[in-house]
Order: C-alpha cells, then sequence, then structure tokens
C-alpha cells in the first residue's frame, strides 16, 4: 500500500496538467479570469451590434417570408447556443465528476440558466416567427418539441441543483443528471423528428431548406460567434461570484476584497 | 501476537458548506485495537465514522483498510419495520453470504428470543439497537464502526456491548467506536482520538 | 480505499434482497393497489374528459394508456429506494461491500415485479375499456411489457438523485419525464401501426434495444445517484 502510495504522490507533471491544476485553484482563477473577462464582453458587444446592424437594418427582407424572417438571426444562433451550452455543460460534468474539481462544477451549473435561456429565446423567437408564417404561435414541429424538451432538461438540471442543501452535494446530483440527459439527448432528438414525420407534422424549416443566401448567413454567423463570447463572458462572471460566495470565510476572498477597497 | 491488517487513516478532512467539519484527522489501528472517537457534539464524530464506512467521500486524505468487509451501526439502524428480528438478520446473513453462525443463537445472546418472530414495529429502542448489534455479530467483520453504540440501551445492554466487543477485540478483530464520553469501554489498546470541530480555527 | 470484499456470492446477495423487497411488498399488499387503482382512474377520466365516441377513443387509445402508465409509474418510483434510505438500510448495503450497482439492479426489478408487471396484466382490460381493436391488443401488451422495465430503470436514476429531498416526488417527474419522451413516441407508434395494419416489429425492435441499453447502463448511474444522495 505504502509504495504505491509514493508512487502517486509525485507524478510527472506536463504543461495542460498543471494548467488544469492551476485552473482548479479558486484565487487564481479568480485573477486570471478577471483579467480578460472585460475582453469578452467587449468582443461581444462589437460583433452583436456589427451582426445585428448588418442583419436588421441592412440585410434585405425576405420575399416570401417578409420582414419576420430577420428573427432568425436571433433564433437560429440561440437554438445553436442552447444545443453547444447542454454539451459543454455535460462535458464539464463528466470532469467534476471524476475529478471532484469544484471551480468545473460550478461552471458547469452555471452553464444551466444561461442554457435554459437561450433555449427560452429561442422557443420564443420560434413561435414570434410562427405567427405570421404558420399563422399560429405554437406547432408541435420536430425542432420546437425538440427544444421544449431540451428546456425541461435544463430546469431539471437546474431545479435539481436549488433543491439540495449542500452546495457539494447539489452540483454533483445536477452533474449527474445533466450526464444522464446527455446520453439521452440524441435518442430524443431523432425520436421527436422521427414522430414529427409519422404525424405528417408541419416541418417547415426557418431556412427553407434551400441554399441560404450569404446576405443573411454572413450576420448570422457574426451574431452566433458574439452568443459564443456571451456565453464565455456571462459564464465566467457568474462562476467568479458563485466562487467569492462560496469561499466566503476563506482568507484569499479577504485579500480579494481588500485589494478591491 | 501479530495481526497483519490495519486501518489507517492520514490527514483525513470532510467538508460541509466550504467548513471542514472536523481539523484533520490522522490514527492507524491494528487487529485487537479500539479507537474511541470522542469529542463535542457536533465536532464530527458521526461524520467520521461514516467517512471510514466509505459512505462519505472524504475532501482530502487518505484511508487504507486492510481488514476487508466492516459492519457499522449507525443513528439509522437499518431495519426493516415489516420484517421479524429472525427475518431481518436471516436477510443480512443471506446478502452478506456468511452463514457460520445460527441466527436464532445470535438473537439469544443479544436477549431478544422473546421478541424474534415479532414484526420490528414491535420492538421498543433500546431492542432495535440489540438487534442492530445482533447484526454485528451475524456479518462476521473484522473491523467494526460503532457510533454511538450506548445509547438506548439499559444498564445490561452496555454490559452486552462491552462484552461482545471485549470477544471481538481478543479474537483479533478491531473496533471504531464514537462516544460522547458517558460511558467507556475498558480495553488494554485503546488509541483516543478527540476531535476537534473545524469551526474553532 | 482498498477492497472491501464481502463473504457472499454476488447472486446470493442479489437474490436475498430480491426476496426481501418482494416480501416487504406483500407485507404492505394494500400499498401496492395504489398505482393500480391510480392508473384505472386515470383511464376513466379519458371518456369522461373528451366523450364517449368509440371511433375518438380508439384513435387517442395507445397514446392514453401509454401516458397513464407513465404517470402510474412515477407514482410508485418514489416507493423504490425511500424506506431504505430513511431507515440506514443503504447505508448497510454500502458497508457490505457489493457493488451498489448490483443492488439497485436487484431493488428495480423488484419494483418492476410489483409496480410495472400489475400494468402488463391489466393492459386487456384498459384496451377494452378504451376501445382499442383487438388486433392491436397483442401489440399493445408487448410494448407495455418492453417498455415498463426501461420506465422503471430509467425513472430509477431520478429517485436515486431526488431521495435525499422530503418533498422530491414533485421533482421526480420535471427529471424522468423528459428521458421517457423516445420510449412513449416509439411505444405508440408500435401500437398505432399494428392497428392500421402496418409493420411493427421494428418498433418493438428499438424498444427491446433500449431496455438492454437501459438495464446495462441505468443502474450504473442509480447506484453513483445513491452514492451522491447519501453524503
Amino acid at each position: 500500500m505504502n509504495t504505491k502510495t509514493a508512487k502517486i504522490a509525485k507524478p510527472r507533471k506536463n504543461a495542460l496538467v498543471m494548467f488544469i491544476h492551476k485552473m482548479g485553484s479558486p484565487p487564481w482563477f479568480y485573477n486570471f479570469t478577471g483579467k480578460f473577462i472585460p475582453w469578452l464582453w467587449l468582443i461581444f458587444g462589437v460583433l452583436a451590434a456589427w451582426g445585428l446592424y448588418l442583419g436588421l437594418v441592412k440585410g434585405p427582407a425576405d420575399y416570401l417570408q417578409g420582414e419576420s424572417v430577420r428573427i432568425i438571426y436571433l433564433h437560429v444562433p440561440a437554438a445553436w447556443m442552447s444545443m453547444l451550452i447542454y454539451s459543454t455543460m455535460a462535458v464539464m460534468a463528466f470532469i467534476a465528476l471524476v475529478w471532484r474539481i469544484r471551480i468545473v462544477e460550478i461552471l458547469a451549473m452555471t452553464s444551466a440558466p444561461i442554457g435554459a435561456a437561450f433555449t427560452i429565446v429561442t422557443l420564443t423567437a420560434g413561435s414570434l416567427w410562427g405567427r405570421p408564417t404558420w399563422g399560429t404561435y405554437w406547432v408541435w414541429d420536430a425542432r420546437l418539441t425538440s427544444e421544449l424538451v431540451l428546456l425541461f432538461l435544463y430546469l431539471g438540471v437546474i431545479g435539481l441543483y436549488n433543491a439540495i442543501d449542500e452546495p457539494r452535494k447539489a452540483a454533483r446530483a445536477a452533474c449527474l443528471l445533466s450526464l444522464v440527459g446527455a446520453v439521452n439527448l440524441p435518442i430524443i432528438h431523432y425520436s421527436v423528428k422521427w414522430w414529427n414525420t409519422l404525424h405528417q407534422g408541419s416541418s417547415i424549416s426557418l431556412l427553407g431548406g434551400s441554399s441560404i443566401d450569404a446576405s443573411i448567413l454572413w450576420p448570422m454567423l457574426i451574431v452566433a460567434v458574439a452568443a459564443k463570447f456571451f456565453y464565455a463572458a456571462n459564464l465566467l462572471t457568474r462562476a467568479r461570484v458563485k466562487l467569492l460566495e462560496q469561499d466566503m470565510r476563506k482568507g484569499w476572498v479577504r485579500d480579494v476584497l481588500k485589494e478591491k477597497n | 501476537m501479530t495481526w497483519s491488517f490495519m486501518l489507517s487513516a492520514s490527514q483525513i478532512v470532510f467538508e460541509r458548506y466550504f467548513e471542514p467539519v472536523f481539523l484533520p484527522v490522522n490514527f492507524s489501528l491494528g487487529g485487537g485495537e479500539l479507537l474511541l472517537v470522542t469529542g463535542a457534539n457536533g465536532c464530527g464524530k458521526t461524520t467520521l465514522i461514516r467517512v471510514l464506512a466509505g459512505i462519505l467521500y472524504p475532501t482530502s486524505g487518505k484511508i487504507d483498510n486492510g481488514f476487508g468487509a466492516m459492519a457499522y451501526v449507525g443513528h439509522y439502524l437499518g431495519i426493516k419495520d415489516d420484517l421479524s428480528v429472525l427475518e431481518n438478520l436471516r436477510f443480512m446473513r443471506d446478502f452478506l453470504g456468511t452463514s457460520k453462525r445460527s441466527c436464532k443463537d445470535v438473537i439469544e445472546l443479544v436477549g431478544l428470543s422473546r421478541v424474534a418472530e415479532q414484526q420490528a414495529r414491535t420492538l421498543s429502542a433500546g431492542q432495535r439497537k440489540r438487534c442492530a448489534l445482533a447484526r454485528l455479530l451475524v456479518s462476521e467483520s473484522r473491523l467494526w464502526l460503532l457510533d454511538e453504540p450506548y445509547s438506548n440501551l439499559d444498564l445490561e445492554g452496555v454490559e452486552l456491548v462491552d462484552r461482545m466487543l471485549t470477544h471481538h477485540l481478543e479474537s483479533g478483530g478491531a473496533c471504531v467506536l464514537a462516544t460522547h464520553g458517558a460511558h467507556r469501554p475498558d480495553w488494554k489498546n485503546t488509541h483516543d482520538c478527540h476531535l476537534v470541530s473545524g469551526a474553532s480555527i | 480505499m482498498s477492497a472491501q470484499v464481502a463473504g457472499g456470492s454476488l447472486s446470493g446477495a442479489f437474490f436475498a434482497l430480491l426476496r426481501r423487497d418482494l416480501l416487504l411488498a406483500f407485507r404492505r399488499r394494500t400499498e401496492l393497489l395504489f398505482p393500480v387503482i391510480f392508473l384505472l382512474v386515470v383511464i376513466s377520466l379519458f371518456p369522461l374528459g373528451i366523450g364517449p365516441s368509440p371511433q375518438l377513443l380508439a384513435r387517442i387509445a395507445p397514446g392514453v394508456i401509454w401516458i397513464a402508465a407513465l404517470l402510474a409509474t412515477v407514482i410508485s418510483l418514489d416507493a423504490l429506494f425511500r424506506s431504505d434510505f430513511e431507515d440506514g438500510s443503504l447505508e448497510q448495503f454500502v458497508i457490505s461491500g457489493h457493488p451498489l450497482t448490483l443492488i439497485s439492479l436487484a431493488k428495480i426489478v423488484a419494483h418492476w415485479l410489483v409496480a410495472g408487471l400489475p400494468i402488463v396484466l391489466l393492459s386487456p382490460l384498459l384496451a377494452l375499456w378504451m376501445n382499442l381493436p383487438t388486433e392491436s391488443l397483442g401489440v399493445m401488451i408487448l410494448t407495455l411489457a418492453l417498455g415498463t422495465p426501461i420506465l422503471s430503470l430509467i425513472g430509477s436514476i431520478g429517485v436515486g438523485l431526488t431521495i435525499s429531498l422530503k418533498r422530491g416526488g414533485q421533482l421526480l417527474s420535471l427529471l424522468v419525464f423528459p428521458l421517457y419522451v423516445p420510449i412513449l413516441i416509439i411505444a405508440t407508434a408500435a401500437v398505432m401501426a399494428a392497428s392500421d395494419g402496418l409493420p411493427y416489429t421494428q418498433f418493438l425492435g428499438l424498444l427491446l434495444a433500449g431496455l438492454i441499453t437501459s438495464v446495462t447502463l441505468a443502474p450504473f448511474a442509480a447506484a453513483a445517484a445513491l452514492k451522491i444522495s447519501l453524503s
């Protein structure tokens, strides 16, 4: 037993392990992320303004869908984000569960409300677009239904995290749930898609299925990249607050607060 | 006498709500030895026992258990109300796969023969405790983890625990026993582990 | 931590626990009836709510029966680990050194036998009430026989996660219903296909695949969930 312990005690550290190890230290994480969070917000602001300007002001209206097509600049990037954030959360949840790194737990758990918000934006934008296009706010379209189930998955993770008192236990439970959800998500997605064709539901794509014109594509891609910066900036800002809150009575937080004053 | 089995704990810390429950714990325990875990209310005696039992995962530190199978008596006794004393024990015996001892003998030993066929819901708190103690004997484990084993027991029951403990330790077993200190078992190889609440720093 | 090997065999522990859970369920047999009665009541509400037209009932029968089965399962799920968690039995299982995965599986099997199997056995009556075409009755029973174990298996993960909450039942439904979506879709599709005289074996194959996958994965997740809940 003892020889084994001695061997584990001194692992050879490569750069990546060192980085993860450092990121796992709360004060280091706090200070390191503090340096570039303002930049993330700035890049987000510039990209979002540029993309939305191109899409909402300069871009042409669709000859079939009219002005309502402009919802695409919100709907599609939000839909991508809702799925991207869920998979990011699941990957972080896996890391958090296996290596018990508290900061990764926090990152996974603060991802959930952001992802849920993007899902709600997707659903709202989708039904607002549906009103002029389909003549109704809600249609059990495959994409919208998938998004709705995704929202329930997010709400489950958030609900479980908030229901359990002890924060580390709550995070571990919610991380496990998000992993279970991630395993099920592709199955849910394909079964809903297939269910939709089975019942001959409407599956008019927002993108029309045809090739997208560059005048629509570029602004949309710019907003999509902006959304990723928004996620990163929002996530890190929230995670830092959460970290301060959790370590309220630890020495490094006192030092941080002293510096601020 | 040399016993090859050891339970050792080094720098065990368990955090709850980001506060260590107790100051780091170190000990090593061999066969025939008793570890008395003492300390004020709220200093984490139950938590430490549960960490040693593998129910809780320590925030840091290392536990090496060379004894193998453990037996545990905690605050929740793990007795099914809808089963009789005998059925409860028989289930544990079948579940653990230990069969050297007859359940009826064990029940007699802990003084529950009269109520052996009764459903556990009809038992008093002390009788339930005895039923849980009987499980220790059925389990045939070399390492016992006892959390306040004397609570709810009458004088005769306290003597029973001491007798069981002495026999267990004499035959090479080890035991970690948490108590708030009203009664101390008398055993020659006793180590003390006085827990100090983590909030005190 | 090093190995904590219990003396007994794994199958011995599995069957001892299965036998105990069935005995406990039998001792409380009136409680066993609650989910079944719930199922009957829910089904009977549908004709009252939407009218007794036989064609309409036949059309919605697969969905209604399956949704009711889903609800009845969720209602019964809480009992899966609750008493063992509250009286300390679960801690004893962890201590025993037997893998918690095996323990979860034994408890899930016991749960299905007392909560899932009655639904399967009752389904002919439900189908009769809902005017389900007789030619699709067999498929209905088959989908329930293949599908309700999946409900118990996936549900066990949710119960494991919410067991430490005093009122975990309400949260439980939010956690498990999204995960039940594929089963609901495939199972009802199979029955509808059978009613329409279309091939349905591929759906049963999908359900079987789902059952095999969840038997292999769900007990591990449930065990991990229980470990977290105990901490």
